[in-house]
């Protein structure tokens, strides 16, 4: 069968595994909807929060990142990782023990203040939209590679497939395709490395591997990558603070990354469905524990990939290329301006003008065309017409392969049966899939629950609130599908707004809430209100409008760090000056520092409706 | 009662302290502030800084959550015992 015919059977098997599982745990109460009824076991819920978590850019574009990056691209494996750090330890199991449905709530009844939670709730619906586009998006790129269809009706399947399992089953249906979905991306990401690192070093487990001696070179992995890297003009791959990334940009989009993962609704939100602060705790380790098994392995792939990619292009005719390229060629995640001599030479940012390999990026294909048929007439007319491709397409900044080939091509550099290569586009989908479920349930719980009965309708009835819980999911994905479709251009930068967004609003005022008893309701919206226009205003005016990098040359990636300390320092400094909270809220606090079981007022399931 | 409560908090501050700066040392201070340092020597094949920046602090993450959830699991335990036994003192008091 052919790599097209085994993706059509993956594909459609794993879809058909997703609804059956939805349909086993249809649903019929708001408990159950929003929280998954509470009884999920602390190993389970860590493989779901695992899936929630890792989203389409974890799967297909973080190692083709750091494999591009090198040392720097370590700043997304501590980000995306270190922030469960942060959300164990501190807020996982006391939100769990607060025990209500979503963020804004926490946000709304610790401070008693209606404003506190809609700015809270707009913040979450803005993190969850922004995501949750790019979510879509990456259905629809993973149906049109693999499976040759539009991208605009791979995203409608897409659509179509969460709408029925979301709102079906609400947060229980999504907790078991979830888990389901672990599995397949977890096993699509490492059968393809394992693979990989046998066949470069000899040794089968990728962690090791990566430090390990390649056969045909007869020296360590990473030594050999930082030779050829010199040797080509790029930065040397394991050298630390390059070009852009110095010290300060490196710290600072880590910590951002880390403290605005830990402020991410969607994942807060799986802790809800756990049942008790210990089962938080242990879900908390179990997530990360199964978060681990790709965040480690993805170095590794960037490694092997990087070195492949160089090895198998670099000097060669085109007769000489690798049956990948040619794959990859067509979609133009690769291309290839010649000088004139028939070799490839693919070069870094020191050898510019050397270099002959890029990609479309952006362009469009006629746009492109037009650019190669220029580019054609120069090589005939040796130079006295048309014009250098490789002069315009630097111009553009689309040097160098898209970071997306890598994870893509693995399987194909490994030559690896079609059935691999098949499973993971179903890898791709879920990732990508579990991801907007996730998103999709935390706008839905957002506005049904925050919005429409704590605010507008408190006296609706169960079926009520169930039916515009589940009206709002399918508004939300056709939505979601629309920005699929039509993505703004923004939307990479807009993830990196997302978690800036999370450091600066979130973070400061669940710690507050939590650990500071003080700090009452003027000081927490001030605080979010400063951190949230600090960062926003930066980052677009870096972005958009051409501002300098004025504070200390960080980058917008990094910025939400100083939103963080803004919101931090202005609620600190105004909690000594403002009216204490009222005895009800500072006993609320009392009560989730108390583990269950103990102590007054700890029955859990009422809380909800208190 | 309120200070057997206050106890076990700051046991539980001073445990999620430790972690965390624990957490600040691997992955802000060996992998990002002292990597250009730590790279001159070796772990295997990895120059040391780059392995904490993309191995090392991540094993280290998933590590100091499972000694948070096992250690607050202990201290859970003794301070039910703690409040049990103030529990049957004020039911034995006369």
């Amino acid at each position: 069968m052919t790599v097209q015919g085994w993706t059509f059977v993956m594909v459609g098997l794993t879809f058909a595994l997703y609804l059956y599982l939805a349909f086993r745990a249809r649903v019929r109460d708001t408990q159950g909807f929003y929280v998954a009824g509470r009884g999920v076991p602390a190993i389970l819920n860590g493989m779901a929060t695992a899936a929630d978590w890792m989203s389409a850019a974890s799967f297909l574009s973080m190692a083709g990142l750091i494999s591009f990056l090198g040392y720097a691209g370590g700043v997304y494996l501590m980000g995306w990782t270190g922030g469960f750090v942060l959300l164990a330890l501190l807020l996982a199991p006391y939100l769990r023990k607060f025990g209500h449905y979503t963020v804004p709530d926490f946000v709304g009844d610790r401070y008693e203040s209606d404003a506190a939670r809609l700015v809270a709730l707009l913040c979450a619906l803005f993190i969850s939209f922004t995501y949750v586009a790019g979510q879509m998006r990456g259905v629809g790129i993973v149906f049109a590679r693999f499976l040759e269809v539009d991208v605009d009706v791979g995203v409608a399947i897409g659509m179509a497939l969460v709408f029925v399992y979301a709102t079906l089953g609400g947060m229980k249906g999504i907790t078991w395709t979830q888990i389901a979905q672990y599995w397949v991306l977890i096993l699509a990401y490492v059968i393809p490395a394992v693979a990989i690192s046998w066949q470069l070093t000899g040794q089968p487990v990728p962690q090791i591997g990566m430090g390990s001696t390649v056969t045909d070179a007869g020296m360590p992995l990473l030594h050999k990558l930082d030779q050829i890297h010199s040797d080509l003009g790029f930065p040397e791959y394991t050298k630390a603070f390059t070009g852009e990334w110095d010290k300060l940009n490196v710290l600072c989009t880590a910590l951002s990354l880390m403290v605005g993962t830990a402020g991410l609704p969607h994942v807060i939100v799986r802790f809800y469905t756990v049942k008790n602060v210990r089962a938080a705790r242990w879900s908390g380790f179990w997530a990360l524990f199964f978060i681990a098994m790709l965040y480690l392995t993805a170095p590794a792939t960037a490694a092997f990939a990087r070195y492949y990619v160089i090895d198998s292009l670099q000097g060669k005719t085109a007769a000489e290329l690798p049956d990948w390229y040619h794959t990859w060629e067509k979609t133009g995640l690769v291309v290839w301006l010649d000088d004139g001599d028939d070799r490839l030479a693919y070069h870094g940012p020191a050898q510019q003008a050397q270099n002959e390999l890029f990609r479309i990026g952006s362009l469009t294909a006629e746009q492109f065309a037009t650019i190669r048929a220029g580019h054609q007439q120069w090589l005939d007319s040796l130079g006295a017409g048309g014009r250098d491709g490789r002069v315009e397409m630097t111009a553009k900044k689309l040097t160098g392969p898209d970071a997306d080939i890598l994870v893509l091509a693995t399987p194909e550099m490994a030559q690896l049966a079609a059935w691999i290569i098949a499973l993971v586009a179903a890898g791709g989908l879920a990732a990508a899939l579990s991801t907007a479920s996730g998103l999709l349930l935390v706008i839905s719980s957002s506005i049904a629950h925050d919005l429409y009965y704590r605010m507008l309708r408190p006296q609706a009835s169960e079926a009520q609130r169930l039916l515009v819980s589940r009206g709002t999911i399918g508004v939300a994905v056709v939505i979601a599908g629309v920005f699929g479709i039509f993505p703004p251009g923004f939307v990479s930068q807009v993830v990196a707004f997302a978690f800036g967004l999370a450091a600066a609003s979130f973070f400061p005022v669940l710690v507050l809430g939590i650990f500071g008893k003080r700090t009452g309701a003027v000081p927490a919206i001030a605080g979010m209100l400063v951190g949230i226009g600090f960062t926003a205003s930066y980052i677009l005016g870096t972005v958009y409008f051409g501002w300098s990098r004025w504070c200390f040359g960080i980058g917008p990636q990094g910025i939400g760090v100083v939103g963080m300390l803004l919101n931090f320092g202005v609620a600190l400094g105004l909690t000594p000056l403002c009216k204490p909270p009222s005895a009800t809220a500072q006993a609320m606090v009392a009560r989730i520092r108390e583990p269950e079981g103990a102590g007054p007022g700890v029955d859990i399931e009422s809380a909800p409706e208190h | 009662m309120l200070a057997a409560n206050a106890r076990y908090w700051r046991s539980n501050l001073r445990l999620t302290l430790v972690l965390l700066l624990l957490w600040a040392i691997t992955s802000l201070g060996c992998g990002v502030l002292l990597a250009d340092w730590l790279n001159q020597f070796h772990l295997g094949g990895f120059p040391l800084g780059f392995w904490f920046a993309q191995q090392g602090s991540i094993v280290l993450f998933v590590l100091l959550i499972l000694v948070y959830a096992v250690q607050m699991g202990r201290l859970d335990r003794r301070h039910r015992a703690e409040l049990e036994r103030l529990r049957n003192d004020a039911s034995n008091a006369p």
